[in-house]
């Protein structure tokens, strides 16, 4: 037996998907971390996102509802931070979560009533949303500032010590996101996780057996709202700057697609779709005035050859030898 | 006291009855079918009394309790479980998946659970994929466990929804033409099954088409047709009543046509 032979039977497809996803992810925090500068916003953000992503993952995802309102509770996160900071002096760590609370609270105002609508409505219901949380953030400028935003919103910390080094800061913000990958992952291999599944693929049969179809839709919905203010929480604690440009339309468009390049209801994927819709833009930027024909053409050449978004590349080599069984 | 009892159940669709004042006692342990050709309305007739649709009059009683116009979860929380025939598995999951989704009714736990994952959780998790592997070996389809579900051909389609039914621990079994699509083998294992399965003393509503299959395995048999229950009796009964004759022999005719 060669060693290649033996380590792929004791690692599977998975086991090597593992160790390369793994290099990838300490070359690219290594050269990030040897590049510094503007690269290293960029990963934060992308952090930021996946957060964000990861969240939204178990409504559209796990549960196969469609929301385009999410950015409402990030907004609810990030103003939550910025004012409850800025005016009142809280500790960030506070606000952050005292912001998660209220946004669970406002998925529960506009999640129960809506959520026994189905399909276009839904999806219409949660667009307004958005919409209206935008209208809110440049209207009621006593609350927000309109336009202008709120700025010098504090570092996250705890105590005397604070998050100020951009290392240190994507750092944090990694383990951060590492932290609700991990939760996503607890959550799916459970009985909530395979509630929520069965609804995505057929609401019909997870009543039969006896799922509470519009209570499981409401928790997702309540944990993608919890993360989406995590998310808006943590732009505003490490950009130190929010304003409703940052939480709007725009941020609908780009979540979508690191959810279908990295691939919507798996674990790893919107976590990874993150990384990606965030760097090609860096990466295709040499390409000087063509940029923005690359980036998409990239997107469509592996929304064509990678649908199931780039996370399913794992189970590519696990499908075969269970089809070669089967045959033979 | 029968296990399930049906007074008057009414459905109307616009102008089309579809079930006209049925009445139906389902005594507990007993196998029952439930014949009548295309469009007799004996999906309608399951739709009812499993929550998925309102009758638009008359009531269900199951266990002595009412469950008139109860949602589905309730209904099948309180052991009337169904099949559907027009499948509805869980795509995207392998076939042991589906059937772990189906002991949802018989386990416990949430996001809490999910997360801690104290011992009781890992037992039961270990319970559910251990009883999801024994009904998949019950109905034949231990080898495909691994499989994704919806890519197994459609008999054994209906074999998974059975046993994903199962694993709901149900106390009343509903199902709607598990037979469709199974070939004479096939069918003589899921009538082996279903036998099995009422003997673990769990009452059995069937809906089927083949007559022959019906009055060897069942001990009493409802006719429907045009939303009407037209008799009910023993399989010897119903095989000797012109009118099951007539509107079977019709179809039967109309099929082979
Ligand atoms: N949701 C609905 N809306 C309108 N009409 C319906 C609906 N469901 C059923 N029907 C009609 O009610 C009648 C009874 O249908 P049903 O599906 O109950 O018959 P069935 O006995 O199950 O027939 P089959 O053997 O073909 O499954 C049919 O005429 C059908 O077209
Ligand atoms: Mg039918």
């Amino acid at each position: 037996m060669t060693l290649r032979a033996i380590i792929s039977t004791k690692l599977g497809a998975y086991g090597y998907f593992a160790i390369a996803l793994a290099v990838a992810i300490a070359l690219l925090f290594a050269w990030v971390f040897f590049k510094g500068g503007y690269l290293l916003t960029v990963l934060q953000l992308a952090m930021i996102y996946g957060v964000f992503c990861v969240g939204l993952n178990f409504f559209m995802g796990y549960t196969g509802q469609a929301s385009f309102g999410q950015n409402a509770f990030a907004a609810i996160g990030g103003y939550g931070s910025a004012i409850l900071t800025v005016q009142y002096g809280w500790e960030p760590i506070l606000a952050l979560v005292v912001s998660m609370a209220v946004a669970g609270v406002a998925a529960v105002v506009v999640g129960y009533p809506t959520l026994r609508l189905r399909g276009h409505y839904l999806a219409m219901a949660t667009f307004a949303l958005g919409l209206i949380t935008y209208d809110v953030s440049v209207q009621w400028t006593d609350l927000t500032q309109g336009y202008m935003g709120y700025s010098g919103i504090p570092p996250l910390g705890i105590g005397p010590f604070t998050v100020e080094d951009d290392k240190l800061k994507l750092v944090c913000l990694a383990v951060i996101l590492a932290l609700g990958v991990w939760v996503s992952s607890r959550l799916r291999h459970s009985r909530f996780g395979r509630a929520l599944r069965a609804i995505s693929s057929t609401e019909l049969g997870a009543a039969a057996l006896g799922i509470r179809v519009s209570r499981y839709k409401l928790l997702a919905f309540i944990i993608a709202a919890l993360y989406a203010s995590a998310a808006g929480s943590l732009f505003a604690h490490t950009v130190g700057f929010i304003s409703p440009e940052v939480f709007g339309l725009q941020m609908v468009v780009v979540t979508f697609t690191m959810l279908y390049v990295g691939g919507i209801g798996t674990v790893l994927g919107p976590a990874i779709g993150a990384v990606i819709a965030s760097l090609l833009p860096e990466v295709v930027r040499s390409t000087g005035r063509f940029q923005d024909i690359a980036y998409a053409a990239v997107l469509i050449l592996m929304l064509i050859f990678v649908p199931k978004g780039l996370s399913t590349l794992a189970s590519i080599g696990r499908r075969r030898p269970i089809k070669a069984g089967a045959e033979g | 006291m029968a296990l399930l009892e049906v007074r008057g159940l009414t459905k109307r669709f616009d102008g089309l009855v579809a079930n006209s004042d049925i009445d139906l006692d389902v005594p507990e342990g007993s196998l029952f079918a439930v014949i009548g050709p295309n469009g007799a309305g004996k999906t309608t007739f399951f739709n009812m009394i499993s929550g998925f649709l309102q009758p638009t009059s008359g009531t269900i009683a199951f266990a002595g309790v009412q469950i008139t116009n109860l949602r589905q979860d309730r209904i099948a929380a309180m052991g009337l479980v169904r099949t559907f025939q027009l499948v509805q598995l869980f795509g995207g999951m392998s076939v042991a998946e589906n059937v772990e989704v189906g002991c949802h009714l018989a386990t416990k736990g949430g996001i809490g659970a999910a997360l801690v994952r104290p011992p009781w959780f890992r037992h039961q998790e270990a319970d559910v994929r251990a009883k999801a592997l024994e009904l998949l070996d019950f109905v034949g389809l231990g080898v495909q466990a691994e499989q994704e579900a919806t890519l197994l051909p459609y008999g054994q389609q209906r074999l998974l929804e059975v046993a994903r039914a199962l694993a709901a621990k149900p106390r009343l079994l509903l199902l709607d033409e598990p037979a469709a699509g199974l070939n004479a083998h096939e069918t003589e294992v899921l009538a082996d099954i279903i036998q099995r399965v009422n003997r673990q003393n769990i009452t059995v509503i069937l809906i089927e088409h083949d007559v022959a299959l019906v009055t060897r395995i069942a001990h009493r048999i409802a006719v429907l047709d045009f939303g009407r229950k037209i008799t009910e009796g023993t399989p010897d009964e119903i095989k000797r009543h012109p009118e099951v004759i007539a509107a079977y022999l019709g179809t039967e005719e109309a099929a082979h046509a």
